[in-house]
């Protein structure tokens, strides 16, 4: 609350300020709130599990006086207040605890596991996007006003079907057929080059045919567009309109949701690193919360939230970059 | 009820519901009747693949998958709908909160929905499974509460939209409690949608509780759902793949069902709401009776003045019950420096005779022409480059709305430049340098600034400026105007109006001014072209307005107010409707509407003859008849 309060008067700051300026300072309030909001709920989420989040950790032969112990060095006997205050402390100078079942400190397990789900979620959102917009560009193309209804309806169907699957059961698909029947893709780890190809693919397939399936939406709408008349009236190729008139702004009304759908890949890695045994954060998550090992999830739980707000952020950010009226348009 | 039957009549529709209903009832019949059969142990045969007694193969027990699975079908959709209805209750909660407890502590829980909602479901999903602790009824709260922001989200738009209705502030004038509105007036309204999102989350539910038995966070053994099978049959892909494959093959199915479903629905409700596609008499039939009027008399011969030569242009759209023909055979020609207006109400065809001479058709319409000639080349030949060259530096176009005809994410300079880098092969820098000039040329103060900036930041007047320098970038002979003036404030109409004169005369610039207002027409243009359901009625100098001839020119000039017109008067209209272009009646097209029509005007349609098409050119008309149909009007 006390962050929310000192953010709020931020905007009033400049009243001559830039377009640019006030759009800065209201996205970054936005931002510094979500952040409260996401730490201040992984502080309370050892707080809500009922009953005594040690003992459940240690299991119910652990002995009274180890629980006691851990619980003084977890400080859970202290008011609720002071342990929120140690928490933010602790979160600032990079403490996240100790992992109470392998006793490493959780910024190290943290920092070990990012990498791979970083260049997973990556990589897979870059193929996703290399995938999409030119198959809904030319979706968009070819199902203009008036044209190819029968493409229109086949690619519709497709892609919402494959959009619905969920990725860890395309993974076990992509596994029987490259892993198990055919034999030519590695199913498990990191170590070559090749066992990037199934996680990637199992993570890029729904999320392409759903934005392939939004841009293709806005290409047929923006086609329609005065200015795309204007712009065929200069008579210059057909590529120019389509590619220099049509798709940027067919992009702009896009971001949104590829944002949405960049952030929930990001979740979605969860799963599909457990399909894969992926070393990264989302095996260690499954297994820290069979383990009740708290801590660590806590500290996972920020680590994939933060990336969320970042990735919205951004996005929003390259929307006023490339329409500046989006900067005026949010209230 | 009968608009939720609609869903049965698209295939995917039916496809949808019957896999629906086919889950549902394995839901209740498979425990019934198999679970002795999913539960028979036999260890002799283990992780055995598919055959002719188990057609699935068998677990680690030896267990038959295959029943399994059927029998996993109520677990797995009871757990899904539990959870759909923790959604929707949490949902309801928060969604309604601003209705129930004012404007801000409503606000307050929006921020908080708003803030959830950009976290992913299977993100809150894993916080509340923590929370809840790992097991069935642990992944039904925590699949049940990840599913509530975006629920809440949902029901606060749809209850806002309500909320301002007159009956429900009536309602609390009237003296009605919150709650008592919410339940009589508010919840009963937005029931529809709710129940189709209800229907597309809980297929959303049934993956999600996959996924986390999959992560084995959700139901534990002995029981089993489709998720814990998944869970067991990947450990052994190898050995028997059927393991994981069937119960996986069984998610899908089941998740596909209700989101088909639930969308189908949605998208047969929202047809309801709209009404259906009006379905348009066919008007294949007049079109074999339209002669080829006037092709040879009217366009000048003397070639070497002449701009545009067009002869016979149609224009024939495909129509749901047959083609649609807007423009139905005109000819007229335009001489150098000549300004020639356009006028017509709207749908007689004109904008589309600027698009189609200017070869801007939507290429779902067709455009024939007997002949389409700009400066003595043919345009009806296929899409070439000469062409467009020609097209792109000797035909400037200026469109209706300079609000939306300018690209938003472009800076002007740059939209203004394109056309000289591609057919003058000017370098970027030479290109923005002409842009510059030519916005100076229309009168754009502080062009080099001006040029930097984004359409948005110019007014209505500055930007169809713009839009004339634009054709300006070439060296026109001929320039379109499409109801240039329409959009803007009556004080820059005569700005832009001057400023295609004085572009006029400076260089001999041909000019095509449609138009709906014939005194505009008459003030800029040397001659006028009367249009009427796709056809020219009348052909004549624009000093010769006030002496026309033709009964539909003459309605529109009295139509006009002057100076003498008595404005206690109603001010006069024609009566009628303009003719609907899918459906021309025989005969002259105005003979509905016309106080001189006989009965031939109804079976003949006149040709236009010393620019003038009609039976009863210059007859005097009855004025108490026109007056007689303007009462009736005015009474209907």
């Amino acid at each position: 609350m006390s962050l929310a309060s000192s953010v709020a008067p931020a905007p009033r700051v400049g009243v001559t300020a830039h377009p640019w300026v006030r759009f800065g300072v209201r996205r970054l309030g936005r931002l510094l709130v979500s952040l409260w909001v996401l730490i201040t709920a992984s502080f309370l989420m050892i707080h809500l599990i009922p009953g005594d989040p040690v003992r459940a950790a240690l299991g119910p032969t652990a002995p009274a006086a180890l629980v006691a112990a851990k619980r003084e060095e977890m400080g859970l006997d202290d008011p609720i207040l002071v342990q929120y205050w140690h928490y933010l402390q602790n979160l600032f100078t990079g403490d996240l605890g100790t992992s109470i079942t392998s006793q490493l400190p959780v910024s190290d397990i943290v920092s070990q596991r990012l990498p791979a789900t970083l260049q997973l979620a990556v990589l897979a959102f870059v193929v996703a996007v290399l995938v999409a917009v030119p198959l809904g560009v030319t979706m968009g193309v070819l199902t203009r006003r008036g044209h190819g209804r029968r493409t229109e309806l086949a690619f519709t169907t497709t892609s919402v079907i494959i959009g619905i699957i969920p990725d860890f059961l395309i993974a076990v698909g992509l596994v029987y057929v490259f892993g198990v029947n055919l034999g030519w893709l590695p199913v498990a780890g990191n170590d070559t080059p090749s066992s990037y190809v199934l996680p990637v693919l199992a993570l890029m397939v729904g999320p392409a045919a759903i934005l392939s399936r939004i841009i293709r939406v806005e290409m047929v709408a923006v086609l329609e567009a005065d200015f795309v008349r204007t712009a065929r009236a200069k008579r210059i190729p057909n590529r120019s309109v389509y590619l220099g008139h049509a798709l940027p702004n067919a992009l702009t009304a896009s971001l949104t949701l590829g944002g949405l759908i960049l952030g929930s890949m990001v979740a979605g890695t969860v799963l599909v690193e457990n399909v894969f045994a992926w070393p990264g954060l989302g095996s260690t998550i499954v297994s820290s919360i069979l383990n009740k090992d708290y801590q660590v999830v806590q500290a996972i739980v920020i680590v994939y939230g933060v990336a969320v707000l970042l990735v919205n952020t951004a996005v929003d950010v390259a929307l006023a970059l490339l329409d500046p009226r989006s900067m005026i348009r949010e209230d | 009820m009968r608009r939720w039957m609609r869903v049965l009549r698209t295939p995917l529709g039916l496809t949808a519901t019957l896999l629906t209903v086919g889950v549902l009832v394995m839901a209740v019949i498979a425990p019934i009747l198999w679970t002795d059969d999913a539960d028979a142990i036999d260890t002799s045969n283990i992780l055995a693949p598919p055959s002719s007694e188990h057609w699935a193969g068998t677990d680690n027990l030896g267990r038959d998958i295959f029943y399994r699975t059927l029998v996993a079908t109520r677990l797995s959709v009871e757990l899904a709908l539990s959870a759909t209805v923790i959604a929707v209750v949490v949902g309801l909660v928060l969604g309604t909160a601003s209705f129930l407890l004012g404007r801000r502590a409503g606000r307050f829980v929006n921020a908080g929905i708003n803030i959830a909602v950009a976290f992913p479901g299977i993100l809150l999903a894993l916080f509340f499974a923590v929370i809840f602790g790992v097991g069935a009824t642990g992944a039904v709260l925590a699949i049940g509460m990840a599913g509530a922001p975006a629920f809440g989200r949902l029901t606060q738009t749809l209850v806002a939209g309500i909320a301002s209705r007159d009956f429900v502030a009536a309602a609390r004038v009237a003296g009605v409690g919150r709650f008592r509105s919410l339940f009589r007036h508010v919840l009963p309204n937005i029931a529809e949608p709710l129940v189709v999102n209800a229907t597309i989350s809980a297929g959303s539910a049934l993956l999600a509780f996959a996924g986390l038995s999959f992560l084995g966070l959700g139901v534990q053994q002995p029981k089993y759902d489709w998720g814990r099978l998944l869970y067991d049959g990947i450990s052994s892909i190898y050995v028997n793949p059927w393991a994981a494959l069937v119960p996986g093959t069984a998610v899908i199915v089941a998740g596909l069902a209700f989101n088909l479903f639930g969308e189908s629905v949605a998208k047969a409700l929202g047809v309801g709401v709209v009404g259906g596609i009006p379905e348009l008499p066919s008007v294949s039939a007049h079109l074999e009776d339209v002669a080829p009027v006037d092709a040879s008399r009217r366009p000048a011969e003397d070639v070497d003045d002449v701009v545009l030569d067009v002869r016979n242009l149609r224009v024939t759209f495909p129509g749901p019950r047959g083609p649609i023909r807007p423009v139905r055979g005109i000819s007229f020609a335009v001489r150098r420096g000549e300004a020639v207006g356009v006028v017509g109400e709207s749908g007689s065809g004109k904008s589309l005779t600027a698009l189609a001479v200017s070869r801007l058709v939507d290429d779902s319409g067709r455009v024939e022409a007997d002949r389409l000639d700009l400066l003595g080349t043919d345009l009806r030949a296929a899409d070439s480059k000469a062409q467009r060259q020609l097209l792109g530096t000797s035909m400037a176009m200026v469109f209706q709305d300079p609000m939306t005809s300018f690209n938003p994410t472009q800076r002007m300079g740059g939209q203004l430049a394109e056309s000289a880098r591609h057919h003058q092969g000017l370098s970027k820098k030479d290109a923005l340098s002409r842009a510059v000039d030519r916005l100076r040329s229309v009168r754009i103060t502080e062009p080099e600034k001006r040029a930097h900036q984004y359409p948005h930041e110019f007014s209505g007047g500055m930007r169809q400026r713009a839009m004339i320098g634009m054709g300006l970038m070439g060296t026109p002979a001929l320039i379109v105007a499409d109801e240039p003036t329409t959009a803007l404030d009556v004080t820059v109409q005569q700005q832009v109006l001057d400023l295609l004169a004085s572009i006029r005369e400076a260089d001999d610039v041909a000019l095509i001014l449609i138009s709906h207002d014939v005194t505009v027409v008459g003030e800029v243009c040397d001659r006028v072209l009367v249009m009427y359901a796709g056809r020219i009625v009348e052909d004549l100098p624009a000093g010769e307005l006030s002496a026309a001839q033709h009964p539909y020119t003459r309605a529109l000039m009295a139509a006009v107010p002057d100076m003498h017109t008595d404005l206690d008067e109603p001010l006069a209209v024609i009566p009628g409707r303009p003719v609907d272009p899918s459906d021309v009646p025989q005969g002259c097209a105005y003979a509905a509407r016309c106080p001189l029509a006989s009965a031939r005007c109804r079976t003949e349609e006149p040709a236009l003859v010393d620019g003038v098409a009609c039976w009863h050119a210059g007859e005097p008309i009855d004025i108490e008849v026109v007056d007689r149909e303007l009462e009736e009007v005015e009474a209907s």
